[in-house]
């Protein structure tokens, strides 16, 4: 073994919110994906696989309360090749792998560039949790937080790390707004009075312009990392 | 070095990725074998005296600067189930990256290189004991401590275990825990002298065949 | 220090002949260890291990050494299955067992089980040294007391060398004064009748069978190396044995 080698070329880096990897080369934008259970991740991760599959290298880490599910689907739909979908099991504590301890997360992602890559993306998606959940910025660059109109309106009201922090905040289903009596310039004000600034997206994965709200904001953020 | 490292290290918010294993008790929880405290505490106490002081040998071991390569095959060798293999590897892996972003040393940077997609979770504890500053004792108490603390929090949360019981059978299982970790470390004083034989090879068949039934589940919550 | 116990040591040695079949040049019975040879299926040559008398006792020391040379096949069962029984002088009874496998040579090490009576204490310890290229099926299979007894306290190690790298190091300790946990929910949760089955075959070097789960409390798994282990529990010593029987039969399928 080689005590005497040059600490920075050719050994696995310790800590991986490193922008680089070991060879050297800028590392895959990573974006994660939180949000309550059933508000829609999965189906957005879906869409934006498809939206984004013929411009850029991209693959998907899962974060399962029960192993795999979220991974089955992904494959189901044959939204990505199956060896660019990693399902990383978490001992019933999603939030836990997410954010407390990324070690899995990690290798996962990191085991996604060097098998499959060189990637531009990797979408890591956590498991329906609840609304405290976030991601570690050791484990992405950028997050995103998915709640739904179904789950009540006054989500954004009462705020939370997710709703208030994430980088982008997207209010899923607007199309069963009417049906389940949701006020959605309601949930807007909220948001804003929340996340000020912070960018905010009404969203129907049902309607023609379905995610591509999303997955702009998705360009916009890689285009900044790797400028 | 800081005696105060052994707390760190032996933390159960040490970010290595124990919280998504359960050392068996998912499987032993869904035949029947847990299902409450007491079963919990069997459970503890063979998985201490079997895998937990090979466990804790091999850190001793590694912490006393025993051959990593020699004590990962030693490992390979008393573990036969791929299953746990593979688990063990997982943990090594992830554990090595928290010791080396929380003690950088260039002794895990070689064990890191050697084992790039991980050595088995107690050598690379016990090297991470020994970089920072922490003796084989300290090591083989982390290990053994480890080997029923995992299933105590996973059935917490598998049968909902009032959380107060659990910590009780890890307190009564504390006087075992000291004879497992003495018999640990001499073995591996052993080891240093004559080679990783002198390693304890005791095995504990349902975890293996659990472990390998576990690994074929559809669904699970637990890793392992 | 003395015991008042026996002293055995059986030795066999297989060697390939002249005439393309399995020979038996040494073949040492001893004391209450007795070996017969019988008739082997083709070019094999079959050693039964005949106990003349039961044991081992307290304090007795047994011991059994087969060497198989290159290219010779040897088959070894026994009559009878052999009991661990308590004897008049105090102190552990040892068995040893001690196989070497040169390359190109086949083993198949199929005894019967050994019972642990109540009171007894034995301390076993097998060492199976494989050079590379050589074969190897090992069953072991230990019975917990005879039907409706305690059994006594009982220590079996099993170490499989191959090229001399260590495959396999196992260890089972139970009964009495066995650490504690053994016969819980991690261990051998009450089942009386363990066993394990070791297959060494160089082409599973290429191709080793997938780890599976065998009924309700065996499995096969791969080993790191050209082997596969199936460890098998069992309410009684019939039950393990058709489990492992259906595993080798697989196997050889």
């Amino acid at each position: 073994m080689h005590l005497g080698h040059d600490h920075s070329h050719g050994w696995p880096s310790a800590v991986s919110a490193d922008a680089h990897r070991p060879d050297g080369t800028r590392r895959a934008l990573r974006i994660g994906l939180g949000g309550p259970v059933g508000s829609g991740k999965t189906a957005t991760v879906a869409a934006l696989c498809r939206a984004l599959r013929d411009e850029l290298s991209l693959a998907v880490v899962t974060n399962d309360i029960y192993t795999r599910e979220d991974a089955e689907f992904l494959l189901r739909e044959a939204v990505l090749p199956p060896e660019r979908i990693t399902a990383v099991e978490t001992g019933a504590c999603p939030h836990t792998a997410i954010r407390d301890d990324i070690s899995a997360n990690l290798e996962a992602v990191e085991d996604l560039e060097d098998e499959v890559g060189p990637l531009a993306l990797i979408l890591v998606e956590s498991g329906g949790d609840n609304l405290t959940a976030t991601f570690s910025k050791g484990l992405v660059d950028a997050q995103i937080f998915v709640i739904d109109v179904a789950g009540g309106d006054d989500i954004p009201r009462k705020g939370g790390p997710g709703v208030t922090t994430a980088d982008l905040l997207v209010v899923n289903k607007t199309d069963l707004a009417p049906y389940v009596g949701s006020d959605l310039a309601r949930m807007a004000a909220d948001a804003k009075t929340q996340r000020a600034e912070l960018p905010v997206v009404f969203q129907s994965l049902r309607s023609e312009a379905g995610v591509a709200e999303v997955a702009a904001w998705v360009r916009e953020k890689l285009a900044a990392w790797t400028a | 070095m800081s005696r105060a490292a052994l707390l760190v290290l032996a933390d159960g918010r040490f970010p290595a990725g124990g919280h998504a294993h359960s050392g068996g008790a998912e499987a032993a929880v869904k035949g029947g074998l847990i299902t409450g405290s007491d079963g919990l505490e069997a459970f503890c106490r063979g998985r201490l005296h079997t895998a937990g002081l090979v466990s804790a040998a091999l850190a001793a071991a590694a912490a006393l600067g025993v051959d990593p390569v020699a004590l990962d095959a030693a490992a390979d060798a008393r573990t036969p189930s791929l299953a746990l293999r593979v688990a063990s590897r997982k943990l090594g892996r992830q554990l090595m990256r928290a010791a080396r972003a929380t003690w950088p040393s260039r002794e895990l940077d070689v064990v890191a290189r050697e084992f790039p997609k991980g050595a088995h979770q107690p050598v690379v504890l016990g090297v991470a004991a020994r970089v920072a500053g922490l003796g084989a004792d300290d090591a083989a108490y982390c290990s053994a401590y480890e080997s029923v603390s995992g299933p105590a929090s996973a059935v917490v949360r598998l049968l909902s275990l009032d959380p107060f019981d659990a910590t009780g059978v890890l307190a009564r299982l504390a006087p075992e825990v000291d004879r497992v970790v003495g018999a640990a470390v001499e073995a591996a004083g052993e080891v240093v002298v004559g080679g990783v034989d002198a390693l304890p090879a005791a095995s504990a068949p349902l975890l293996e065949i659990g472990a390998e039934a576990h690994a074929a589940w559809p669904v699970r919550l637990f890793a392992s | 220090m003395t015991t008042a116990g026996v002293r055995a040591t059986a030795r066999i040695a297989a060697r390939l002949d002249g005439r393309g079949t399995t020979a038996l040049p040494v073949l040492e019975s001893d004391g209450p260890l007795a070996l017969r040879r019988t008739r082997g299926r083709g070019d094999e040559a079959r050693v039964m291990l005949v106990g003349a008398m039961s044991g081992p006792l307290g304090g007795d020391r047994f011991a059994v050494e087969a060497e198989v040379g290159a290219g010779a096949r040897l088959h070894l069962g026994s009559a009878a299955a052999t009991i661990a029984l308590p004897g008049q002088s105090k102190g552990e009874a040892r068995y040893d067992v001690r196989i070497d496998v040169a390359a190109g040579g086949e083993l198949r090490w199929l005894p019967e089980q050994l019972i642990s009576a109540q009171g007894s204490d034995l301390c076993v310890s097998t060492r199976v040294d494989l050079a590379a290229g050589a074969r190897l099926v090992f069953r072991e299979e230990q019975v917990l007391g005879r039907a409706g007894e305690d059994p006594g306290r009982l220590s079996s190690r099993l170490t499989v060398r191959l090229d001399g790298r260590t495959l396999l190091d196992q260890e089972v300790a139970c009964g009495p004064g066995a650490p504690g946990g053994w016969d819980g929910p991690a261990v051998l949760g009450g089942h009386r009748a363990l066993g394990q089955l070791v297959v060494v075959r160089p082409e599973f070097g290429e191709r080793a069978p997938e780890p599976r789960v065998l009924g309700e409390s065996a499995a096969l798994t791969p080993l790191v190396g050209p082997a596969v282990l199936v460890t098998a529990l069992a309410p009684d010593a019939l039950r393990l044995r058709r489990v492992l029987d259906e595993a080798l039969a697989a196997l050889d399928g």
